[in-house]
């Protein structure tokens, strides 16, 4: 067990919990966008920015995906924290000027008009419609193409994924509702003999087998409304949980970084 | 030139189907037909087990490897900041107007591929511009119809 104080609380949490987990057990309110509970920290929104104070030792890391250490002071709101939050946040409104969360965000920080040039971007590359195709999914359908400014997530060579499941994950977890869920998938699946029809959750594998009787109009299916209603979040969370050694394994790789 | 699945698994085995290897497999496909045709990565994504998208990522991220068809000369001029204080960009200009093409394109005739980069490194004998591997020192406009001479001629 660590013991850290965070805004000047104490609180004691197990090794390898990350700032942000921290922070929210005290019930301080740490914003981010690329963060997701079921998903490793990856860190790219930046948006979760704290400072640390350790005996002379005294930075900016991102909440999201540091580990807590004995003695730790974290400041999650002073005054260099907010000023670099802003920046971000400007940064990001001027890459996406149309988007509601990353409007929001600038409401709250008082930001009205950022001084750089707009892009009118939807997608903010914070990497959370990669990760969960790739980790929880397992199936890596889309990824990021590219690189510097053009860098963008797409499909093998900009055509329709022959990988897809149509789950949709990759839209209901997108901050910026930047990634629409296309409905290739299902074109393909109705493609095929009829006894291959398998339904959508089977493929997730949620459930055992099932063959789709309603030509994957999933509005229609009984099994569709009650898996919804008993979940909450999107069905493939439910359906794998990322292997314990993958985060173990993360987790020495930033172990060893510090030392 | 088709593209021979055979051959490309020929040259994943002897990475020993180590992922690993990715990129040292991809150089050589990218010796072998000037480009990464798509069949290629697919058989490559096939026999390592890795994601399709992934390798993409990894083609698309290294300016060595392209997924267009490139020409038989790659000709790449130099804009970074000293070459383009120097007159890099007129040269890049010039054989555009000369190839009548715009920079990361390639000709018609399959010929030539002209593209640029931020920087070689050697900036003390710039401007530059790399043809096929040698390196042109100090060139000016009138040094561009000379080279594009010299490759011209040795396609015959």
């Amino acid at each position: 067990m660590i013991t850290l104080a965070v805004d000047n609380q104490e609180i004691t949490v197990k090794e390898g919990t990350t700032l942000l987990k921290a922070s929210e057990k005290l019930g301080i309110e740490i914003p981010t966008l690329c963060y997701h509970e079921g998903l490793l920290p990856y860190g790219a929104c930046r948006l979760c920015v704290v400072e640390i104070f350790k005996e002379k030792e005294n930075r900016m890391v991102a909440a999201c995906s540091f580990p807590v250490e004995e003695g730790m002071k974290v400041v999650t709101s002073s005054d260099r924290v907010l000023k670099r939050r802003r920046m971000i946040v400007e940064f990001l409104l001027s890459r996406c000027p149309d988007v509601k969360t990353i409007k929001d965000l600038a409401d709250r920080m008082g930001i009205k008009k950022p001084r750089f040039k707009s892009k009118n971007l939807d997608c903010i590359l914070c990497g959370l419609c990669v990760r969960v195709c790739n980790e929880i999914a397992g199936i890596g359908a889309i990824g990021f193409v590219s690189r510097g400014k053009k860098l963008k997530v797409d499909t093998p060579f900009h055509m329709a994924s022959d990988v897809c499941i149509g789950c949709g994950a990759c839209s209901s977890v997108c901050p910026t509702d930047a990634i629409e869920m296309e409905l290739d998938a299902v074109k393909r699946f109705l493609e095929l003999l009829g006894s291959e029809h398998k339904c959508r959750y089977a493929l997730m594998g949620l459930i055992s087998y099932k063959v789709c009787s309603n030509n994957y109009e999933c509005w229609k299916c009984k099994i569709d409304q009650r898996i919804r209603d008993a979940l909450g979040t999107h069905p493939i969370f439910a359906a794998k949980k990322i292997k314990k050694e993958k985060v173990n394994q993360y987790f020495s790789f930033l172990k060893k970084i510090q030392e | 030139m088709a593209v021979e699945i055979q051959k490309v698994k020929s040259f994943i085995a002897r990475y020993k189907n180590e992922k690993k290897a990715l990129i040292s497999i991809l150089q050589d496909i990218q010796a072998e037909y000037n480009y990464l045709p798509q069949e290629t990565l697919r058989a490559v994504a096939e026999c390592l087990n890795i994601p399709l998208i992934d390798i993409i990522g990894v083609a698309t991220f290294y300016r060595t490897f392209s997924l267009k068809p490139r020409g038989k000369h790659l000709i790449t001029v130099c804009s970074g900041t000293a070459c383009h204080v120097r007159g890099g960009l007129k040269i890049l200009n010039e054989f555009e107007k000369k190839l009548n093409i715009k920079a990361g394109e390639t000709t018609k005739d399959r010929q030539f591929t002209l593209e640029t980069v931020a920087c070689l490194g050697c900036c003390a004998i710039g401007p530059v511009v790399v043809a096929d591997n040698n390196y042109h020192a100090q060139t000016s406009i009138r040094a561009v119809d000379s080279i594009l001479k010299k490759y011209r001629k040795r396609k015959k």
